[in-house]
């Protein structure tokens, strides 16, 4: 049993690190953007298991919070912004997507490197979590540096954020998991309301809303 | 001693968080200033009252020991001044309509729960609430630095959000190793994130995991503290803001993410195999000071300028620390004290300054001691104590620095006074455009709250003259601690 335990968070974790791979090639918005509803369905999942093997009920919370918030609001919401602005037609990348996978698995190299040599009183579940952890959070650095779209840089901070999270899963019985997976979700929603705001304004020029008033026609 | 279960540990943190929900809800705008600056105050005693009180024993979650104390008071101290000049400046902004009353509503709330949840980060015990308390805090800024919603306050507000955010992520990160760390010593649970069974058991945790932990919360962290390679929300948030959020920046927001740094730079020193933090903070005070006082000669917005400034200073705090010994500790905590009430009382001057010129460009400002004497001659008094020149108290915490320095490194310190040098000539290059020569920009009367900032500055002025000696003895004890 202990064995199975081990391969499938094992299998979970190296999925995400997979899909985070995937975050990095996608070019258009709304691919983005599903792949990021994968990522976080694979981390719900990963969650999911790790409240199942470590007994450790409340963990569910934070899987269902990945799942709901995560996987399906902030999605479908980036989705209606994307829409309603009409930028879903953009497609920008930085760096070449060759060199961008290379820098890639260098990343994921350096953090089993890292961690892996360091960790080595821990236990082999958590141990395994934490090299992909970081992993997850390198790369979630590399796709912020390679746009230049709100978007796809709020999409990238927030993979970063999925590799925070299974990090403090995978440390057994840390406490305030819950907590700091509520914080952090509101800090996403601060900052999916924040690109409404900022996409407005290279739109219309202004976020004063008197201003917006004026162009819909409801001049006081 | 009677416990009455609520000690003024509880009020710290409750009365900002009862004041905001009332400030959110109330209309008038004299009334939510005045209330502002009564929950301050409040807040204030309570602080103080720490000093006398008998200290309630550690929990797992909050803490009052020798080290916070110093923060929580000085936090309290700037964040009370800063709700009186304020009131002024808000009423001004009122007047021109830069700000609307619901935004006022918003900003008075946002103003207390940062109150609130400063002083919670500071009286934590735990990291994970440390991390939560400073998370908070900066979202909060960050709304705060874009309520005037022009096109430069939201793309100041983004760029720091975003930097923030990544810091705030990487400290986590560093937080959870820590905490895997601490686990198979400490046992699984609650008790390996609390900040007094981690020092207690800090010898025993495996060090190799403790140095990537605390390279992460330096790099997190030290995005907060506004380190050079780090820093550039740091000069978009002060200048595009409200001042009154300028002044508590600097003055607050900055010392309480420096004190997350020192907590875990304790946890470092306690563990005799780790790295030595000292090293790395000194690489990063050291290119702070030395990079922004560069950059101090090429500003030409009067709140850029001083928010270069602010990095420049957190460069030599975390320089001193980073020396460590009693000595550099001391000179360290003078230095930010000290550079707390100076420099958020250079932003009270400057920020009635900007409303009288209706400008923050240097250009447009000139000749303010023939025009405006008092905010002239103060802002010529905030310059030269915040440039290190005598009598002021920042001369002495600089010299402490240095001279400390010289005894164990002269190299170092040579590079260091050429920093501090460098900022000097650029300040005194720019004052000397403000404050004297011909008047320039419109010279109307001004309508300022005074108060404020001459308590900052006979402070400052006092404490380069005279250092009460139960002070000194405070600020030693302190200093061992750090190690």
């Amino acid at each position: 049993m202990a064995n199975l335990d081990f391969d499938v968070s094992h299998l979970l974790a190296g999925g995400l690190v997979v899909v985070s791979f995937m975050l990095l090639y996608q070019d258009r918005l709304y691919a983005l953007l599903n792949v990021y509803a994968l990522h976080a369905v694979t981390l719900a999942l990963a969650v999911a298991w790790q409240a199942y093997i470590q007994d450790a009920p409340h963990l569910y919370v934070t899987a269902t919070i990945a799942l709901g918030f995560k996987a399906i609001i902030i999605p479908v919401a980036l989705h209606r912004i994307i829409e309603r602005l009409g930028i879903h037609r953009e497609i920008e990348t930085v760096v070449g997507i060759g060199l961008t996978m290379l820098v890639g698995i260098g990343l994921v190299a350096l953090s089993m490197v890292v961690m892996l040599r360091i960790t080595g009183g821990a236990a082999p579940i958590a141990r395994e979590d934490l090299a992909f952890a970081l992993a997850v959070v390198l790369l979630g650095l590399l796709v912020m540096v390679t746009r230049r779209n709100a978007v796809g840089q709020v999409v990238g901070f927030m993979s970063l954020e999925n590799g925070l999270v299974l990090a403090a899963t995978g440390a057994k019985g840390m406490p305030l998991v819950v907590e700091i997976s509520v914080a952090f979700s509101i800090l996403i929603a601060f900052i999916v309301i924040g690109i409404f705001l900022f996409r407005i304004r290279e739109r219309f020029d202004t976020v004063d809303i008197m201003a917006l008033d004026q162009f819909r026609g409801e001049r006081r | 001693m009677i416990d009455l279960g609520f000690g003024p540990v509880d009020a710290i943190l409750v009365i900002p968080l009862l004041a905001a929900a009332v400030l959110a809800s109330l209309p008038s705008y004299r009334w939510a200033a005045r209330l502002n600056v009564g929950a301050t105050l409040l807040t204030l005693i309570a602080a103080i009252s720490l000093l006398f009180a008998a200290r309630p024993a550690p929990t797992p979650y909050l803490i009052i020991d020798d080290l916070n104390i110093v923060f929580i008071v000085l936090g309290s101290f700037v964040g009370f001044t800063t709700s009186i000049f304020s009131a002024t400046y808000i009423g001004h902004e009122l007047e021109i309509g830069r700000l609307t009353p619901t935004y006022l509503r918003f900003y008075h709330a946002m103003y207390q729960i940062l109150m609130s949840a400063m002083s919670l980060a500071l009286l934590a015990n735990n990291i994970g609430l440390m991390w939560v308390a400073i998370e908070i805090a900066t979202l909060t800024t960050v709304m705060m630095v874009g309520v005037y919603r022009t096109h430069e306050a939201l793309e100041a507000a983004w760029k720091y959000f975003i930097l923030g955010s990544v810091g705030i992520g990487l400290a986590l990160f560093g937080t959870i190793l820590v905490y895997v760390a601490a686990e198979p010593v400490v046992g699984e649970g609650l008790n390996s994130m609390v900040w007094t069974e981690l020092i207690a058991h800090a010898r025993a945790i495996d060090p190799a995991l403790l140095n990537v932990a605390f390279v992460f919360l330096l790099l997190g962290y030290g995005t907060k503290v506004g380190l050079a390679p780090l820093h550039a929300w740091l000069p978009d948030a002060h200048a595009e803001g409200p001042t009154p959020i300028s002044a508590v920046l600097s003055g607050l927001l900055l010392n309480v993410a420096l004190y997350a740094l020192l907590r875990f730079k304790m946890l470092m020193t306690a563990n005799a195999a780790a790295v030595a933090p000292g090293p790395l903070m000194v690489t990063l005070g050291l290119i702070s000071v030395i990079f922004a006082s560069f950059m101090l000669y090429r500003r030409r917005d009067i709140k850029r300028m001083f928010a270069y400034s602010s990095i420049e200073h957190m460069g030599i705090i975390v320089f001193a620390f980073g020396m460590g010994g009693p000595l550099a500790n001391f000179a360290g905590l003078l230095h930010m004290t000290m550079h707390s009430l100076t420099k958020s009382g250079i932003f009270f001057t400057v920020g009635h300054v900007t409303q009288v010129k209706g400008t923050q460009r240097i250009a447009d400002i000139g000749g303010l001691t023939e025009t405006h004497a008092w905010l002239g001659w103060s802002l010529v008094i905030g310059v030269v104590a915040i440039a290190g020149l005598p009598p002021f108290g920042i001369f002495m915490s600089e010299f402490l620095v240095v001279s400390s320095t010289f005894a164990r490194s002269p190299l170092l310190a040579l590079v260091l006074v050429f920093g501090l040098l460098l900022a000097l000539g650029a300040l005194l290059l720019r004052l000397n455009s403000i404050a004297f020569g011909e008047p320039r920009g419109p010279t109307g009367p001004v309508k300022a709250s005074y108060a404020p900032l001459v308590t900052h500055f006979a402070l400052v002025l006092a404490v380069g003259i005279y250092l009460p000696g139960p002070l000194v003895a405070w600020f030693q004890h302190v200093a061992t601690l750090l190690g």
